[in-house]
């Protein structure tokens, strides 16, 4: 599994003091019963994604349904331990053996999900949901746990008020809101915004992304962002990392990315992308097909069939992640020098 | 003439806590042949006017308009038999989830071919011919394979492909496409939305595509209507709506777009789009406008001449004159 030729650029990364979350060679595999008698198939949701997330800098992790994103997060939030591969967390191996070190972690990273209707029970009153990490995770009394509730609602610009109505009483974007409060109440160190503004109208959307922004000043915290929408993506992360069927495929910082994409798979992402701009229609690169079964991905690079670049070694041997300039891409098109303007 | 031709609809919707207005007063004609694009965020109003057009809301709701004709007719003077001759028909609709729209229980090929059989005369073998060559058009592999396959053995994209095959089936004059690819990723929706417009230009079908995505209207569209509240808040051809906005809703949606913003904070929006109980006086815009005044909050706006964007606003934005001289 492990290339040679990456391992330097690997080892480079895991010794800076800085780097939170660090990957390597991270799998997810899920069986998947097809007929009671079947033998169970092995599906691949992550393969061997290896990357680091650095202190206080928002990684953005962006790929179309299907590409393990969402896996990934359930990884880094320990909702699932990964099935290969070793997972470091502020210092701490996610592996499952030891409950203690998961305990430790969960209050140090947690989750914003896409859905505001679906993450908050609304049978609960908004103080409640809040306060609710605070009672599985501290001994605090009721009156600290208020205390500390109504100061959550006013981190995330929510008013005293509210902390004894029912979600239903709110809209999307305050939904999101009350989501972010019960997020940060364990001061946690990261948190994995999960597509946190895909189900919001474009003007709700810019008052979360800007309170998201507000909030990683204020309290430092590490964003690892979610997306399948670049142009949000552009605006908040620091870095980029693009995923195509489990692989990360091009991580790069978010300048890099967007000025000189070099896989063609990101590119093609790129130009998919519907520019906010009437004169710029018409010049986009056409994907054909679409993503293939994780089940029996194709042999060699798993792009390799929508790839207008393709050749005989890309349909046969698969690309690891080589270091070109500030970007890590796993292209043998690119390291051949087969792609115009790279 | 126009092809559809909407004057002053509005619909209300009876609820328990009494009447409500979706839809107040909007204005639409669509020439043949052209793509109008319908923005607005949620709540705006945009499909339930077009499902009101097709006539597919629930009792509850009271659709007026003072014109509502289609090449001419007056459909609100038609019977229900006139009028379903002429939707699903000459106008056609497909809506944003494509996996609800299709019949679980049916294989594609026979939903295809009851749209077939309901609208035209051709025989069991001619349908068959007929939805081959449908799917065939909207770039469906091995359309005679996947006639006999269920709605879950395709992905989204492929679903969406089958519903536009069903939607030109009988080659509309009109298709209304609700929000087409806002299910599917970039790279299907740059797919999907690429046959819409192949379709459109080589069948001289006019569409009518309801999004709120502001780039997918940059794409597509020729002609651009903003709504708001129910209400059409501006009117603009797609070149200048991007550069010259004259609504203060219009300019503020567009700045709240990640993609054109410099700072690291975004421009946003204060407060949400008023719901049922706090629709307010004047301008339905005037508490989340920063340039509202006394007579935004009291009066309601005129509508704008063309070379304002017909905009609903007492102080419209970019002047043609002072645009010149700024």
């Amino acid at each position: 599994m492990d290339a040679p030729t990456n391992a330097p650029t690997r080892a480079s990364t895991t010794a800076s003091a800085k780097a939170i979350v660090t990957a390597t060679d991270v799998s997810q595999v899920y069986e998947v019963r097809r007929g009671f008698f079947a033998k169970p198939l092995g599906l691949k949701a992550v393969k061997d994604a290896s990357f680091t997330v650095e202190e206080g800098e928002t990684l953005a992790i962006v790929g179309e349904s299907g590409c393990g994103k969402s896996t990934l997060a359930r990884m880094l939030t320990m909702i699932e331990t990964p099935s290969e591969g070793a997972l470091v967390i502020d210092g701490v191996t996610v592996s499952g053996d030891d409950p203690g070190d998961l305990k430790k972690l969960r209050s140090t990273v947690q989750i914003v999900f896409q859905n505001p209707y679906g993450a908050l029970n609304p049978r609960q009153k908004v103080g409640s949901i809040i306060e609710e990490p605070l009672k599985i995770n501290t001994r605090l009394s009721a009156a600290e746990r208020r205390q500390k509730a109504e100061a959550a609602l006013a981190e995330v610009g929510l008013r005293p008020e509210h902390y004894g109505r029912y979600p239903h009483m709110f809209s999307g974007g305050q939904r999101q809101r009350i989501a972010i409060a019960r997020a940060i109440i364990l001061e946690p160190k990261i948190l994995v915004l999960d597509e946190p503004v895909s189900a919001l109208d474009v003007s709700i959307q810019a008052q979360i992304l800007n309170l998201l922004a507000d909030l990683q000043d204020r309290l430092g915290l590490t964003y690892i962002f979610i997306s399948h929408d670049l142009s949000v993506v552009k605006h908040v992360a620091d870095r980029v990392m693009v995923m195509y069927l489990g692989r990360p495929v091009e991580i790069a910082p978010v300048d890099a990315l967007y000025a000189t994409p070099l896989h063609p798979y990101t590119r093609a992402l790129l130009s998919a992308t519907p520019a906010t701009d009437p004169a710029s229609k018409g010049q986009r690169i056409r994907l054909t097909g679409e993503l293939p079964s994780p089940i029996s991905p194709p042999p060699g690079c798993s792009f390799n069939p929508r790839c207008p670049y393709a050749n005989d070694r890309c349909r046969s041997e698969r690309p690891e992640l080589t270091t070109h300039g500030a970007t890590r891409v796993a292209c043998f098109a690119v390291e051949e020098g087969r792609i115009d303007g790279v | 003439m126009p092809l559809l031709s909407l004057r002053n609809l509005s619909v209300t919707f009876d609820t328990a806590s009494g009447p409500f207005k979706a839809v107040d007063g909007v204005d639409i004609t669509v020439e043949p042949g052209e793509v109008l694009g319908i923005v607005g965020e949620s709540g705006s109003g945009k499909s339930v006017a077009m499902l009101g057009l097709m006539g597919l809301l629930p009792p509850s709701a009271t659709v007026t308009a003072d014109e509502i004709a289609f090449e001419g007719r007056d459909m609100r003077a038609m019977s229900g038999r006139e009028r379903r001759k002429i939707i699903g028909n000459e106008i056609a609709m497909i809506f944003q989830e494509p996996m609800s729209s299709l019949n679980p229980c049916f294989t594609v090929g026979y939903q295809i071919k009851e749209a077939l059989k309901a609208h035209t005369d051709l025989d069991r073998k001619g349908r068959q011919t007929r939805a081959i060559e449908l799917m065939n058009a909207v770039g469906i592999p091995e359309p005679e394979r996947r006639l006999s396959a269920f709605p879950h053995q395709m992905s989204g994209g492929m679903s969406q492909r089958v519903m536009i095959a069903m939607a030109t089936a009988c080659n509309p004059k009109l298709l209304i496409a609700d929000e087409p690819t806002t299910a599917l990723d970039v790279t299907i929706q740059a797919q999907i939305l690429d046959l819409l417009l192949d379709l459109q230009k080589d069948r001289g079908m006019a569409m009518i595509l309801i999004t709120h995505d502001m780039g997918v209207i940059a794409e597509t569209a020729e002609r651009v209507v903003v709504q708001y509240a129910g209400q059409q808040v501006e009117r603009q051809p797609v070149s200048t709506l991007f550069d010259q906005p004259h609504h203060p809703y219009t300019a503020a949606l567009l700045a709240a777009i990640p993609e054109r913003s410099t700072g690291s904070r975004l421009p946003t929006i204060p407060g949400v789009v008023p719901g049922q109980g706090d629709r307010p006086d004047g301008c339905l815009f005037n508490p989340r406008c920063d340039k509202a005044d006394e007579r935004c909050r009291t009066v309601v706006p005129p509508r704008q001449p063309a070379s304002l964007g017909e905009a609903l606003c007492h102080y419209p934005l970019n002047h043609p004159a002072s645009a010149s001289a700024a």
